[in-house]
């Protein structure tokens, strides 16, 4: 990748980046061993620890937005919202997006602030399997709070033939 | 080949709360797949995403191999003052890409 | 079956036979999806998927739409042409939707992508693009998005009707390991489930397509590929006739349904 700086009118489209492609499903196996959908695996509840230490995780103000039943797990919709004011004073600082049964627990980070007028992210997550993805979101108060959806993921009936 | 595309309202209200949707040009590729001969692919993912608001970072994200290929984002921020929205993607290199979209508030 | 029942008719059975008869006979051949319930492969997706075809600025497939219109102003080949200095890229409004069609010079129909390459070779000078490459492909994203909207209009006349025979046995006819046809998946059971999807009409109005399970663009040949590899059947290479045959009965299938390039499909 090359540093373009660039500077577009209003709405639409900017630069640039190689696109290299391969097709394959994720080949290598996953650094952890995996567990029953019903036991959270290890590694989600170390990579837990690590967002909210000893504070304790309540369930509310956080909602989870994903379809239980997806088409392709390359691409699955996903929003998060939290329940917040978004005042100086009350806000949320920060939403960590963790899964279950992919090679790494943390999919994504999203750090907000009294700014953002609303807290609310969309974005398209990749799913390795049918498991659990939770929300956790830290407010200004340094309380946590959590969401979570179970989701079931398929494989493609027609896929590619890699030769 | 490619770019990003950039959905921002041209004017806003001030204090209006206004959704900015972000796409960007990137296969994301895990490090986890091997080609069609077995060997590894190389990690290559963007691992951060900035908003700059007239200079002040009003949204930020770290990127995992987890999401999915041609990151999109859409967040929201408050229509504060006219300016330029400044956004930028960071990948694992400490490569980065930019693109700017000037929003006129009244 | 028509000709086992008329077999059977002349020897003198009698009537209580036949129906019996007729159990043992294969069944006919499947049939075509009624015009009235003609679709895209729109309406089999989900609600999240078709939010990232609706909307261009989320869409990822607008990426090769806009690469490819770069590409149109862009001078390439010895004869120092680029497609805008013969056509204005409006005058492609209603191209994409006619085809695959005859050429007469080969005397035989092609696609867009190999309309594509031929104005490459022949009016530009310039090397034809190799399948699935990145400029291909915005080329034909290109060109199909400006007739977004449009319906399909293929009409089969007497020197595509040999083509169009072989496309449609093609898709009727039960192949692979599975041993099992096009039209039994998307003639028959279209609309029921299969794992998590939708299993559509295969009505191919939006190629080249994003597909989700690619993570990029790719053509209609691409897509065939991996129904065969479905199938478990072998699959022709890449510009193979068979593919065009294909092409062109599966484009006359799905007449008068509208272009959606760039599609995004799971």
């Amino acid at each position: 990748m090359r540093i373009i700086p660039h500077h577009a009118t209003t709405t639409r489209r900017f630069f640039l980046t190689g696109v290299g492609s391969f097709v394959g499903s994720f080949g290598v196996a996953p650094a952890f061993i995996l567990r029953p959908a019903a036991a959270t695996p290890a590694s989600m509840a170390a990579a837990i620890h690590e967002v909210v230490g000893q504070a304790a995780v309540r369930q509310g103000k956080v909602k989870l937005d994903i379809p239980p039943l997806v088409e392709n797990g390359n691409a699955v919709s996903l929003t998060v919202s939290v329940d917040s004011p978004m005042t100086e004073s009350d806000y949320v600082k920060s939403v960590h997006i963790l899964n279950e049964k992919n090679p790494q627990s943390n999919v994504t980070i999203f750090h907000l602030g009294p700014r953002a007028g609303r807290a609310r992210v969309s974005t398209r997550i990749r799913l390795a399997n049918s498991q659990t993805v939770v929300a956790i979101a830290h407010l200004s108060d340094d309380s946590f709070w959590s969401d979570s959806v179970d989701v079931m993921v398929t494989l493609a009936a027609c896929l590619e033939d890699l030769r | 080949m490619a770019r990003a595309l950039i959905n921002v309202p041209r004017k806003a209200r001030r204090g209006e709360i206004v959704e900015i949707k972000t796409l960007v040009s990137h296969p994301m590729e895990t490090g986890y797949r091997r080609d069609n001969i077995g060997n590894p692919i190389p990690r290559d993912i963007i691992s951060r995403f900035v908003c700059m608001y007239n200079g002040t970072e009003v949204f930020r994200a770290d990127l995992f191999p987890a999401v999915a290929a041609n990151p999109f984002l859409s967040f929201f921020t408050v229509a504060t003052e006219s300016g330029t929205l400044e956004f930028q993607w960071t990948d694992d290199q400490d490569n980065t890409q930019t693109a700017s979209a000037s929003i006129e508030v009244e | 079956m028509s000709e086992v029942l008329e077999n059977l008719r002349s020897r003198t059975l009698s009537a209580l036979l036949l129906p019996a008869l007729s159990l043992i006979a294969p069944p006919a051949s499947s049939t075509e999806i009624p015009a009235a319930q003609k679709q895209s492969d729109y309406e089999s997706m989900s609600p999240q998927t078709r939010a990232m075809q609706d909307d261009d600025s989320v869409n990822p497939g607008m990426f090769w739409v806009l690469d490819g219109e770069e590409r149109w102003g862009r001078k390439d080949g010895s004869s120092n042409l680029s497609c805008a200095d013969c056509h204005t890229s409006e005058s492609m409004r209603g191209v994409a939707a006619r085809y695959p069609s005859f050429e007469v010079e080969s005397q035989r129909p092609i696609d867009l992508q190999e309309r594509i390459n031929i104005c490459r070779s022949r009016r530009q000078n310039a090397t034809p693009f190799r399948y699935e490459s990145k400029e291909l492909l915005a080329l034909s994203a290109f060109v199909a998005y400006e007739s977004r909207g449009v319906p399909i209009q293929i009409t089969i006349d007497e020197r595509l009707n040999p083509f169009f025979d072989a496309g449609r046995a093609l898709f009727e006819t039960r192949q692979g390991q599975l041993n099992i046809s096009c039209a039994q998946c998307h003639d028959d059971n279209w609309g029921k489930r299969m794992a998590g999807n939708i299993i559509p009409q295969a009505q191919p109005t939006g190629y080249p397509v994003y597909r989700l399970e690619w993570q990029e663009l790719g053509s209609l040949q691409r897509r065939l590929r991996n129904c065969l590899f479905g199938m478990r059947a072998e699959t022709y290479p890449y510009g193979a006739i068979e593919y065009i045959e294909l092409e062109l009965y599966m484009a006359w299938r799905a007449n008068g349904l509208k272009i959606e390039t760039p599609a995004v499909r799971p």
